[in-house]
């Protein structure tokens, strides 16, 4: 349940939503690609409300769980969903290497760890190189070097036009973003860059500074 | 709807089929082996066994494709790549689609397994072409899955999705002539048998199981059949949610 959020999202950032587990991430991210029911309100993406027939080969999405079949191979897998977005053949051996995967493209994903499996789901998204890339949680339960790799990713994409939203619950991922959503109980906390929050609540880290965020608006007024 | 969509729907479930042996294994072989079991029972009731062999050739490749379809549907709910294919720029009936024609591919070598058994080994003996029986075996497979489609979406579980045989199937089995004549039934049930869509699976069959001429009524049976098929996979598409909750 999301409460009076009013948010934009610049075109080609790097925009991370942050906040502790069920604060309503998912559900803002859900609105946001048009798979979720919602009571009041509009979402509008790339100018067309969210989920509209348009923007299903303009926006991509990576749900948290990854969701691909898990008894196919990862080149199988990425050849069906290439062949629903219409991607050239040698996109997969592209996304495969952008996600570190091309030594597993015959593996079978059941097989694979889950850290493995949520590149393949994030490689499935980016085959159709959409122009909004909505990451619920992308690098959950992977090692620091990987996730290191995939926020270089993740630039490289926005530095090429791409517009990115990532959840995440991990502070020092917040650094890497251009923009940030801060989110707790289901509203927005506030909304800045990286060094605007730190400037604003005085801290040195993000961490402080959402911690100093939730002491402000918890304090009595 | 894209043709190619489609196609490449069909290919993902048939290689997923594939990656499962024993399941093909399980749809191939126990039917060949019940009906083999049957012919043992009824020894010595030779007219017995032929008036329920040749039904069997169609209602077993039913019965399995209600399951197994069912219970794909539901891991592609449950798996969150249903979710995901909403998203993408894909049609539902690209997905129907895709499933009939998988599943359609299956069930004929499901229903050359069988009839081959049948006809062949355990001397089932059919008066008119091979072919139809054949036919109907597919089609009473296409019944079966677009039933297994569409209630897929009222299972939450696969314990409850593999309910759904005795739940959904077995009163059909019950009703559908094959036990007890229609018109020797209570007329309730006679006219409950009516809306019932396994009735018109089974009449067809049993019409080829006779001898002599074959009417018009095998048409209007195997017509009836596909409409039903129709009307199950248009309730399957409706239970296909872009949005929830």
């Amino acid at each position: 349940m999301l409460q009076s959020i009013d948010v934009g999202v610049r075109t080609g950032s790097v925009t991370g939503v942050l906040g502790p587990s069920g604060c309503g991430k998912t559900t803002l991210m859900r609105a946001i690609v048009g798979v979720q029911i919602i009571k009041s309100g509009s979402v509008l993406v790339l100018g067309a409300p969210a989920g509209d027939p348009s923007l299903r080969r303009r926006v991509g999405y990576v749900t948290q769980a990854p969701s691909v079949y898990g008894d196919l191979t990862v080149h199988e897998n990425l050849r069906y969903f290439g062949r629903i977005v219409g991607a050239p053949g040698d996109r997969i051996e592209e996304t495969l290497h952008q996600v570190g995967l091309e030594d597993f493209a015959g593996r079978i994903v059941d097989g694979l760890s889950s850290g493995q499996r949520a590149r393949v789901s994030l490689a499935t998204a980016m085959l159709g190189e959409p122009e909004v890339l909505v990451l619920d949680e992308p690098t959950v339960g992977l090692d620091p070097v990987l996730r290191r790799d995939l926020w270089r990713t993740f630039h490289a994409l926005s530095e090429r036009g791409t517009t990115l939203l990532i959840s995440s619950h991990v502070m020092d991922e917040a650094e890497a973003c251009d923009e940030l959503i801060l989110m707790r109980d289901g509203s927005i906390l506030t909304t800045g860059t990286p060094e605007q929050l730190r400037l604003r609540t005085n801290t040195q880290s993000l961490g402080q500074a959402f911690l100093r965020l939730i002491e402000e608006q918890d304090a009595p007024a | 709807m894209s043709p190619r969509i489609a196609a490449a729907t069909a290919l993902r479930v048939v290689w997923q089929i594939r990656r499962d042996p024993r399941t093909i294994l399980l749809l191939v072989v126990v039917p060949c082996v019940l009906l083999t079991l049957l012919k043992y029972v009824l020894t010595g009731q030779e007219a017995s066994f032929q008036h329920i062999a040749v039904p069997m050739l169609g209602l077993f490749p039913l019965i399995s494709m209600f399951l197994v379809t069912s219970i794909t549907m539901l891991r592609e709910r449950s798996s969150g790549t249903l979710e995901r294919l909403m998203t993408l720029p894909l049609s539902k009936l690209d997905i129907l689609v895709g499933y009939a024609l998988a599943f359609g591919i299956v069930s004929t070598f499901q229903a050359l397994a069988i009839s081959g058994v049948g006809l062949w080994l355990l001397d089932v003996d059919v008066t008119h072409p091979v072919w139809i029986v054949i036919s109907l075996a597919i089609i009473n497979a296409l019944l079966g899955m677009a039933l297994g489609l569409f209630l897929s979406a009222l299972a939450r579980t696969e314990f409850q999705a593999v309910q759904f045989m005795p739940a959904f199937i077995f009163p059909q089995l019950l009703l559908c002539g094959l036990l007890v004549a229609r018109d020797q039934m209570a007329t309730v049930l006679e006219v409950v048998s009516n809306a019932l869509p396994m009735t018109y699976a089974y009449d067809a069959l049993e019409r080829v199981a006779s001898p002599g001429e074959l009417g018009p009524e095998v048409g209007r049976d195997v017509v009836v059949t596909a409409g039903y098929t129709l009307v199950a996979l248009g309730l399957g598409a409706l239970t296909l949610r872009r949005r929830t909750e």
